[in-house]
């Protein structure tokens, strides 16, 4: 299983070029290969999961240690890859399936195809990477194929969101950057784990404060956290539906919340300070996006300030657990916080990119946003309408789908913890999503059609459907992973990952403290 | 353009399309290598754009052809990457022909297989970033 490992790269990225070149031959090649691909990489991650908690290291290129010390790129496989390979590429195949009918009402979809694999395989390579300015280099490929995503529609107004997206993240790009450049003068290394011991036996550096202030600020901006978010509001509803749902779904996760965790955990030494301020961060973000959220009028715009939102949730369950190591607190504790944190950024994944997927589906047959022109689609237009509702109760955590367990599970080890406000915040913002989610099912399903063409209306075509049908299934069926046979599956290995810091670098580098 | 410019770009372009080609070749043995050959294979084309290019739908026809090509320079790119996972030691990128003696034109395995293809893929990928621009400028007008 071990030397398939590059697939996750090579297949995708050998798609988005055959596409454009035998798709000047033969028209469907992408609306043909783009889902079958993401389908085999669906199973293959999934492959995944049956090995139990090994890290898997694979030299590419064949360049084996040389006493100890890693030269040329390794690709890493633990828990935690699994878990996003698995987030990634099973959203990935649910968009590209509802793409088919989707994108019909595109020109030029070949270019599309092409950019939605290329953005698959930069995920797919941050994801899987263990040298720093790899995953810098595959970051890019991710994020710069989401810039021309984004402006798909060459319209006015995507073509500013995607100006604003570009500009900011370049920003981000550039402080990341430069804090690979001082990690890389300070240790003379690039892969993570030898970065790690480099920093294990020279101790605390101020310098490391500042690098480590440059990636939250790096990698916040492409996680769009709250003082960094300003360009997601308008990048996330500008884009076309299913990459809406790749947006939102997973790319501020893989290239945002993963490096962070990946970064924070197993490459510096968590401090107090650094995790007190990703909790303030997340934080904010979990109650500022709340409020923006629930005056929106523009469903897409709704759903994007609730991605926001709901990042905080995950970002605080991941601070809260790093807070709690960092003063050898209980580890009982900070594994709860970890596994709420990580199990609702599974179940955001799933929640938000079908969200998107209706919000896509009420443009297809309505053709608007705005909540106040819609009305009264609800007999119609039946898988919309229940699809949009389990995913509402999802993301407002109503038993018995899958975000009310994550959401508990978070508020528990807070409290356990002794973050008596942030449990109390928690509830709270969960009370005003669900207030944002109920006024946008009165607004789009109940009442009297206001849109034109409301005779016409009838429900979306096959493909579409059966994605939307996939997702709230899982909605459903994710909440299974709180039993223990499951959780210690599919959640056990990514929290063993993040929670024994070292064992990354241990396992890769051979060297004991 | 006027003749003299014309001219001297026929000859000039052929100069500078055969220094990117000896930069990509010997990539390997001196300073140089895929992305700098490829940038000035690149400035041959564009400088025969400049010269003679003035038809609209014959540039349109231009761009597609190098954006087939700088395709498929990428996936030979990725073909001869990929081989490495069943040729030799059967690794992702693995250098699997005879390294050879240093300092000779064909040696170093597969590294300048790879040179010529990024060259050729960084000179279509400039080529087709200039012609756009291009024909938008012209669409403008």
């Amino acid at each position: 299983m071990k030397e398939w490992i590059p697939l996750f790269v090579v297949l995708p990225l050998a798609g988005a070029f055959i596409i454009p070149v035998a798709g000047s031959v033969w028209k469907s090649t992408g609306r043909v290969v783009t889902p079958l691909l993401m389908l085999f990489l669906t199973v293959f991650s999934l492959l995944f999961f049956s090995f139990k908690p090994q890290v898997m290291v694979y030299y590419v290129g064949g360049w084996e240690p040389i006493d100890g010390i890693p030269v040329g790129i390794h690709f890493v496989v633990d828990g935690l890859s699994v878990l996003m390979l698995a987030i990634i590429n099973v959203i990935a195949f649910a968009a590209s399936f509802y793409s088919l009918s989707y994108m019909h009402r595109f020109t030029g979809d070949r270019y599309f195809y092409t950019l939605f694999c290329l953005m698959v395989a930069g995920m797919n390579g941050v994801v899987i990477t263990g040298d720093l300015f790899n995953l810098f280099v595959f970051l890019e490929i991710a994020v710069i194929s989401s810039y021309a995503l984004v402006a798909f529609g060459i319209e006015k107004a995507e073509l500013e969101a995607s100006f604003k997206y570009q500009v900011l993240g370049g920003v981000a790009s550039l402080l990341i950057l430069l804090g690979i450049a001082v990690i890389y003068w300070q240790t003379q290394t690039l892969n993570l784990a030898d970065i790690s011991v480099v920093l294990q036996e020279a101790g605390n550096h101020k310098t490391l404060v500042f690098v480590q202030m440059l990636f939250i600020a790096g990698f916040g901006l492409k996680a769009a956290m709250i003082p960094f978010h300003a360009w997601l509001p308008d990048a996330h509803p500008s884009a076309p539906a299913p990459i809406s749902a790749m947006l939102s779904g997973v790319l501020i996760k893989a290239v945002g919340v993963y490096s962070i965790m990946r970064l924070f955990f197993n490459m510096f030494a968590i401090s107090y300070e650094i995790s007190m301020l990703i909790v303030i961060i997340g934080t904010v973000s979990m109650v500022g996006g709340v409020f923006l959220a629930i005056g929106q009028w523009d469903f897409k715009r709704l759903l994007a300030y609730h991605s926001i939102s709901q990042m905080g949730y995950v970002v605080v369950g991941i601070g809260m657990g790093m807070v709690i190591l960092s003063v050898n607190g209980d580890q009982r504790i900070a594994t709860l916080a970890i596994t709420g944190g990580l199990f609702h950024m599974v179940n955001h994944a799933i929640f938000k990119s079908l969200l998107f997927l209706n919000s896509g589906a009420l443009e297809y047959r309505t053709g608007t946003r705005m909540l106040r022109e819609m009305g009264g689609v609800a007999d119609q237009m039946p898988i919309t309408s229940a699809s949009t509702l389990s995913a509402s109760m999802a993301i407002s955590g109503i038993p018995p789908f899958n975000g009310f367990f994550s959401k508990l599970l978070i508020i528990i080890a807070a409290v356990a913890g002794g973050f008596y406000l942030i449990a109390v915040l928690a509830v709270v913002v969960s009370f005003i999503t669900l207030a944002s989610f109920m006024k946008a099912h009165r607004y789009a399903f109940s009442g009297i059609p206001k849109f034109k063409g409301k005779n016409m209306l009838k429900e979306v075509p096959f493909t579409m459907g059966l994605s939307m049908v996939f997702l709230a299934s899982m909605c459903l069926g994710l909440s299974l992973l709180v039993i223990p046979f499951l959780r210690d599956l599919v959640l056990a290995p990514a929290v063993d990952a993040l929670m024994n810091m070292l064992h990354y670098s241990q396992h890769i580098h051979g060297y004991t403290l | 353009m006027t003749n003299i410019v014309k001219t001297i770009s026929r000859f000039m372009s052929g100069v500078v399309f055969f220094f990117g080609v000896y930069l990509l070749t010997n990539g390997h043995l001196s300073p140089g290598g895929g992305f700098a050959g490829g940038t000035v294979m690149a400035g041959a084309f564009v400088l025969m754009v400049l010269a003679f290019g003035d038809n609209i739908m014959h540039l349109r026809k231009t761009k597609e052809g190098s954006t087939i090509i700088e395709n498929l320079a990428i996936l030979m790119f990725l073909l001869f990457a990929a081989a490495g996972m069943w040729l030799g030691a059967k690794v992702f990128f693995h250098n699997y022909l005879d390294i050879g003696v240093a300092g000779k034109l064909v040696s170093a395995g597969t590294i300048p297989l790879f040179n010529v293809f990024v060259g050729i893929e960084v000179a279509a990928a400039l080529f087709t970033v200039f012609l756009a621009f291009v024909i938008f400028k012209e669409e403008e007008q």
